[in-house]
């Protein structure tokens, strides 16, 4: 038995397989079922320690060779591992009622092992070429058979695909920098290409327009499972830049591009949601506003501090699936979720717009919900740091509150002869009370943080000790 | 030796510039194949043949995916003039990327001393004209084609510092992933009249 194996080549079989399945519900459940069982799997199988069951005994390796190069997840894995497959079982699992499952399911798992070899892949710079295939894939999930490819489908694949060739080249320029410092010229061109290439990768202001282009043009869900996998794993591969490169992790601007770059988009992509038309482009410039959110989160600490970023991805990955499952619920009746379509609509759907009310203010970090604990301390800490980067914090954060509100306020109005009455289906009303539930549970209970900090300082080498 | 790499970056030359200003989209793909052949001969000098092989026919096979489905589809564009004000402007544009090539790739490859100046030609070259070409488009099959121009440029350059099996490996999955995403929205657009195809 081999991890990359069982964590990267099971899923792509299971993905094969179900393309097979005439049945949408049977997909769900599968697709579901094998992201929990793989989820559980990180949490109770040993790595590279013999299990006895009986008169057998398995052992887990960690490591996969192709072609001379390895993949490796060892147990320090463990928890990004569950984090993605816990919540890729929830996005599957919700899929069968939000009319994408067929799609969603088997090329939602093929990404996922995809981002997953790339997070195991050694050297870790190949990763940004497992990163493209992804991307590649993800290609028919955005682009149904039917409709024309959007614009923000088009523009998804041209920024993603340049940023490959960028952080390749960047990785073997770095590499020369850690054999030789001295080259201070090596140093610059280095660290242009890679931060171009991550910021094509990572959907940084300026090339972050595809993000609002794709939540207006696709189905929120497969929308808000791209706009969660791609940045957070893609997050993970930048870390793992800082872990791999002393000069980088230890340089003294580090702190000021990722605060300048996070704010920027906290204050972009808040100002521009508070003027939207559109439910989904605002849930889509509220995406940005959360990446943002982690750039700061990262620049906090010296060395870099990972506590704020790692406690951000569940309530994340919670909120995101959320409010992608409430568009994609209230997609269901108008086609269209322009204001003047989805007007008065909380009154025929409101455990929808129950579920974009929490959705939206656990993103903007309301009190008794998950990240309330964690944008408190990230605002007080960065406003110790530097105050006038906690005000334009403000600001953005602002900006979506009052782009959520004027959201909310639309699915609101009262609509002459329409009377409140629930029409969601018991699983849309399941789903979406137990995502609530969730935020709910996570915000009463902020122990939880304890279990993922403990399993912290093993993820890297370098960072986050 | 020598001759030939220039010889190469003629033909890499010549391609890209034909693939910036061509209006049929025949000629572009037989342009983008004769590119991959350009880069093909200058990757030999690095690789063994067998993997550089590798570059020539999924660069091939790309095209070949491109044109197949651009039959299938049977997608008719308006035509355009012979030498139209766009055409000149585009000439102009790939006169600059040529100037900026000349600029840009002995600077290269005085500092990274692994790549030779035919090479850095070729790949500036070619990356120049995708990313100008990549600029002036917004129908689907030229996006296509000017990202596999790009590539092409990229692979040249990194083919000279890197020589890992397992990324040639992926860098094909890429380039020929990249043709048939190319194909699958070309037949959407078609199927859905879109005149961006």
């Amino acid at each position: 038995m081999n991890a990359p194996i069982i964590w990267i080549g099971l899923p792509i079989l299971v993905a094969i397989l179900i393309r097979f399945i005439p049945r949408r519900d049977v997909i769900a459940g599968i697709g579901s079922g094998v992201a929990f069982l793989l989820g559980m799997g990180t949490l109770l199988l040993p790595f590279d320690t013999a299990l006895a069951l009986g008169s057998f005994s398995i052992k887990i390796s960690s490591t996969f060779e192709v072609l001379g190069r390895r993949f490796s997840l060892t147990s320090a894995d463990t928890l990004i591992l569950a984090i993605v497959y816990f919540s890729a079982s929830f996005w599957f699992a919700a899929s069968h009622t939000s009319g994408a499952a067929r799609r969603l399911v088997s090329i939602g798992l093929l990404i996922i092992a995809l981002l997953v070899a790339s997070f195991a892949v050694e050297p870790f710079l190949y990763a940004a070429l497992l990163i493209e295939i992804a991307v590649l894939l993800s290609m028919p999930l955005i682009s149904p058979p039917g409709q024309s490819p959007s614009r923000g489908a088009i523009r998804f694949l041209i920024f993603q695909t340049l940023a490959m060739p960028l952080i390749l080249f960047a990785g073997w320029l770095i590499a020369g920098v850690e054999a030789n410092p001295g080259e201070l010229t090596q140093v610059g061109e280095s660290a242009i290409l890679l931060g171009l290439g991550l910021m094509l990768l990572l959907a940084i202001f300026p090339f972050f327009s595809w993000i609002p282009m794709l939540a207006e043009d696709t189905n929120p869900f497969v929308a808000g499972f791209l706009f969660w996998i791609f940045p957070t794993l893609a997050l993970f591969f930048g870390l793992r830049f800082l872990d791999n490169y002393a000069w980088i992790r230890e340089s003294a601007e580090l702190t000021g591009i990722l605060q300048g770059a996070g704010s920027l988009m906290v204050v972009t992509g808040g100002l521009w949601a508070a003027f939207q038309r559109h439910a989904g482009r605002t849930f889509a410039y509220a995406i940005i506003v959360e990446n943002g959110l982690s750039l700061l989160a990262l620049s906090l600490g010296n060395p870099l501090n990972l506590d704020y970023f790692i406690l951000l991805l569940i309530p994340r990955a919670i909120g995101i699936g959320l409010w992608a499952y409430s568009l994609a619920t209230l997609k269901e009746v108008k086609a269209s979720l322009r204001f003047r379509e989805i007007k008065g609509l909380g009154r025929t759907q409101p455990i929808t717009a129950l579920g974009i009310l929490f959705a939206s203010l656990s993103m903007l970090g309301f009190p008794l919900l998950p990240k309330f604990p964690i944008i408190l301390t990230l605002w007080s800490s960065i406003g110790e740091q530097s105050p006038g980067t906690a005000l334009w914090l403000a600001l953005g954060i602002a900006g979506l509150a009052t782009g959520i509100i004027r959201n909310l306020a639309v699915l609101a109005l009262s609509n002459p002869g329409i009377q409140w009455k629930s029409n969601e289906t018991l699983p849309q009303r399941i789903f979406i009370g137990l995502g609530v539930l969730l935020l709910f549970t996570m915000g009463a209970i902020p122990q939880w943080v304890q279990l993922f900090l403990a399993r912290l300082p093993g993820i890297f080498e370098h960072l986050g000790r | 030796m020598n001759i030939f790499n220039w010889v190469a970056v003629a033909i890499i030359m010549i391609s890209s510039t034909s693939l910036l200003v061509s209006r049929d989209w025949r000629w572009r793909l037989s342009m983008l194949a004769v590119l991959h052949f350009g880069i093909f001969s200058l990757v030999i000098r690095y690789w063994p043949l067998g993997m550089s092989a590798i570059k020539l026919i999924t660069g091939w096979m790309g095209c070949v995916i491109l044109g197949m489905t651009r039959l299938t589809t049977g997608v008719k564009l308006p035509d355009e003039e012979l030498w139209s004000q766009g055409r000149i402007f585009r000439l102009l544009a790939a006169g600059l990327i040529l100037a900026a090539t000349a600029a840009i790739a002995p600077a290269i490859s005085s500092r990274l001393s692994i790549i030779t100046l035919p090479v850095a030609w070729g790949g500036i070259l070619a990356i120049g004209m995708g990313l100008i070409h990549l600029g002036m488009t917004s129908q689907h099959s030229r996006v296509i084609v000017s990202l596999l121009t790009i590539l092409a440029g990229f692979e040249l350059l990194y083919a000279a510092v890197e020589a890992s099996i397992l990324v040639a490996a992926m860098l094909a999955i890429v380039d020929v992933g990249l043709a048939l995403v190319g194909a699958y929205l070309l037949s959407l657009s078609a199927a859905a009249g879109d005149d961006r195809t």
